[in-house]
């Protein structure tokens, strides 16, 4: 939603970055005010999922120039969990499956770390689980999940659900969402999308990456940015996506470089 | 060195520790014999060098340099192994104190009726008469350190199920080392009889007395070991083996395994001490129908070297052998995985997976795997691999993201490792305790 005065939780200002020597992101501007919901389109190789890593702080990510302004301070120098602990929240598009460590346990751990950032008390193991239990509903997970081990076998679509669980638990104020709709078939899609309108608030801000028109059906985005070539090529109302939709991304490609040249 | 005194040292070592060899405890016919043809038999051998294809990666010259003595009797306080007692095997172990049976340490009144757990003595004549029958009966009897033992042991710890009788208590074979001065030398030797339709889990571990953390250092000392589990038919062996001989020991250990027709056998091998350590598994079917299950933990630092060779030789169709070994290598510690799994024409319709995976914690942390499957039936099911790899970038990114500090995250992977093999383990204490050692291994 839009509001009015709100404040700026994200602004990115000129961002480049290179990955393994190659230059990926090309100076990218983006801002992000709370209680909004952002969509990046834009077709593969542009430099989508890197802008997210680098917003989630890869190490494997360097950033070669412009800032990253997270809520007044300079996301840039936080390693990638104070970022967390601060209200970054980056959804994978590939979640890591990790054997021998329980979801519950995943999730409380990484629930405390957050409980200590702020200076409270670590939740024990009772408290938390009436605490998830509350928060399963909101992707429909059931409780058996818990004991799994974190992501291990999981479906696709529990993967992903998974994901918004832990974001319904750690509550960020800058929520990520990595291609979170692709390989999903519609009912994970409808799930995952209801979990994520449920958790948005005016206080909270959405950032979607996405390869596909579909999950746009279901999180209805206030703004839709165009990437290209490492930068942000055009921007528009959720009507964009329907443009690209029905008539691909050539067009913006072709006006940007007229314009832009 | 020409290769020609190399040999005349694997030599002399060799009959060095074969002089050490001290009169049995028991006089009993079949075991004097065994001693007497083991003896006969190692003075034909030598130590094996890294030219020999089963001990490539592992060099035994540092057991060379080490002059060995017959091991001393030491009276060892209940205090000095209290730590050490499993909660969930209460009046149920045998405590061997430098391969001495230790009576006052020893407590077998939780074990059922019939069952027999302690030293040869310890045995009814006619079960005594029987040992022939079981010991040094597996294929590979003939391997040095095995004949080695064969030739010097003094006692046995024995185990014997009597058939249909199923053993809830756990049993803990305790074989402690209590170095003084001097290196010595302690050949311990255990018997496991799981006789048909019995039940039985068995904790067998090599402890030292040490002050503190039992991997700290200590006096050097050589531990020989052997332990040979028999599972008659539609016996069901499950079954720890816990190594944690202090920093400066060495371990060669065999653990020789015969699997009769429908019997299940589950494995758990722990190895954390030791400056050097080879552990020999073999598994032997002689029926089919067999379930084999064995797990491997290896966790080591510093220079230790660890070494696991194992082997499942199928001659019997519908066996099934799952393998799932694991290595956490840290500091400049080398690990060594050779698997082999046999299965000729006559093993049809065997499943077998097998897999070796190895964690490098640091950038000098060595391993050498090698799967070695020889599958000569048509119609079986299987499978090998093995990996080695440090903890993943992508990992450690995804545990950050969710606001776990980097060492934090580490930890958690390095824990979740281990976990994989410690959730089998069927005594939760031993989980905990081994945990955490993970714990402890990672942060130094």
């Amino acid at each position: 939603m839009i509001v009015e005065n709100a404040p700026t939780i994200l602004s990115v200002k000129n961002l480049t970055s290179n990955v393994e020597g190659t230059q990926i992101l090309k100076g990218l501007n983006l801002e992000i005010k709370a209680g909004e919901i952002h969509a990046i389109m834009g077709p593969n190789g542009s430099g989508k999922s890197t802008f997210s890593k680098i917003l989630a702080g890869h190490p494997d990510y360097e950033v070669t120039g412009g800032e990253v302004i997270y809520k007044g301070e300079n996301l840039l120098e936080l390693e990638a969990d104070d970022r967390a602990t601060a209200g970054v929240f980056l959804a994978f598009q590939y979640p890591i499956e990790i054997p021998g460590v329980s979801n519950l346990d995943f999730l409380r751990v990484a629930y405390n770390s957050h409980r200590k950032a702020r200076g409270l008390e670590e939740l024990d193991t009772f408290d938390f689980e009436d605490l998830v239990e509350e928060k399963l509903d909101v992707v429909k997970m059931r409780a058996e999940f818990l004991n799994r081990s974190v992501n291990e076998g999981f479906s696709g679509g529990e993967k992903k659900r998974n994901e918004i669980l832990q974001m319904a638990l750690l509550e960020p104020t800058l929520s990520i969402l990595d291609e979170t709709d692709s390989g999903l078939d519609i009912d994970a899609l409808k799930i995952v999308a209801n979990g994520v309108n449920q958790l948005a608030t005016e206080d909270n801000c959405t950032l979607m990456i996405t390869h596909y028109q579909r999950l746009l059906d279901y999180i209805v985005p206030d703004f839709v940015h165009v990437m290209y070539d490492g930068r942000i090529i055009t921007s528009g109302d959720k009507d964009l996506a329907l443009k690209l939709e029905e008539q691909g991304y050539d067009w913006a490609i072709e006006e940007f470089a007229t314009v832009g040249v | 060195m020409s290769p020609e005194t190399i040999t005349k040292q694997q030599v002399s070592s060799l009959t060095q520790l074969l002089n050490l060899r001290e009169p049995l405890a028991t006089e009993v016919t079949a075991l004097k014999t065994l001693r007497d043809r083991s003896e006969a038999w190692v003075r034909e051998l030598a130590i094996p060098t890294t030219r020999d294809e089963e001990w490539r990666f592992t060099d035994l010259s540092p057991l060379l340099n080490v002059e060995f003595n017959t091991a001393p009797s030491v009276d060892v306080k209940q205090s000095r192994i209290e730590t050490c007692l499993l909660p969930e095997a209460p009046q149920s172990r045998l405590v061997f104190v430098n391969g001495a049976y230790t009576e006052s340490l020893s407590d077998v009144r939780a074990l059922p009726e019939g069952v027999w757990a302690g030293n040869v003595s310890a045995l009814p004549p006619e079960k005594q008469e029987q040992l022939g029958d079981y010991l040094a009966r597996h294929p590979n009897h003939g391997e040095v350190f095995t004949a080695l033992n064969s030739a010097s042991f003094t006692d046995l710890a024995i185990v014997w199920v009597p058939r249909g009788k199923i053993v809830e208590t756990p049993l803990q074979l305790m074989f402690v080392a209590s170095p003084t001065d001097k290196a010595m030398l302690t050949q311990p030797r255990c018997l496991v009889v799981a006789e048909s339709n019995s039940s039985l889990t068995l904790v067998e571990e090599y402890i030292a007395t040490t002050e503190g953390c039992p991997d700290s250092q200590g006096v050097a000392y050589f531990n020989n070991a052997v332990t040979e589990v028999w599972l008659h038919e539609n016996a069901d062996v499950n079954h720890v083996r816990l190594e944690r001989d202090n920093g400066s020991a060495f371990h060669i250990g065999t653990t020789a395994v015969t699997q009769a027709r429908d019997s299940r056998y589950r494995f758990h091998a722990l190895t954390l001490g030791a400056q050097l350590s080879r552990h020999n598994i073999e598994v032997h079917q002689i029926g089919e129908g067999t379930t084999t299950t064995l797990n491997g933990l290896t966790l080591i630092g510093k220079t230790q070297t660890a070494d696991t060779h194992s082997t499942v030789a199928y001659n019997y169709p519908n066996g099934t052998a799952n393998q799932l070994h694991k290595c956490i290598v840290g500091d400049k510690a080398h690990a060594v995985f050779n698997g082999r799994i046999v299965v000729p024409q006559a093993a049809q319709m065997t499943n077998a997976s097998q897999l070796n995976r190895n964690l490098l914690l640091s950038p000098k942390a060595r391993v050498n795997t090698k799967p070695q499957l020889e599958i000569v039936a048509d119609n079986v099911k299987c499978s090998h691999g093995a990996t080695v790899s440090q903890l993943e970038a992508d990992e450690v990114f995804y545990l950050q993201s969710r606001g776990l500090d980097k060492t934090t995250s580490e930890n958690l992977l390095v824990d979740a490792f281990a976990a994989e093999i410690l959730q089998e383990v069927p005594l939760e204490s031993l989980r905990k305790a081994i945990a955490q050692c993970v714990a402890c291994r990672v942060e130094l």
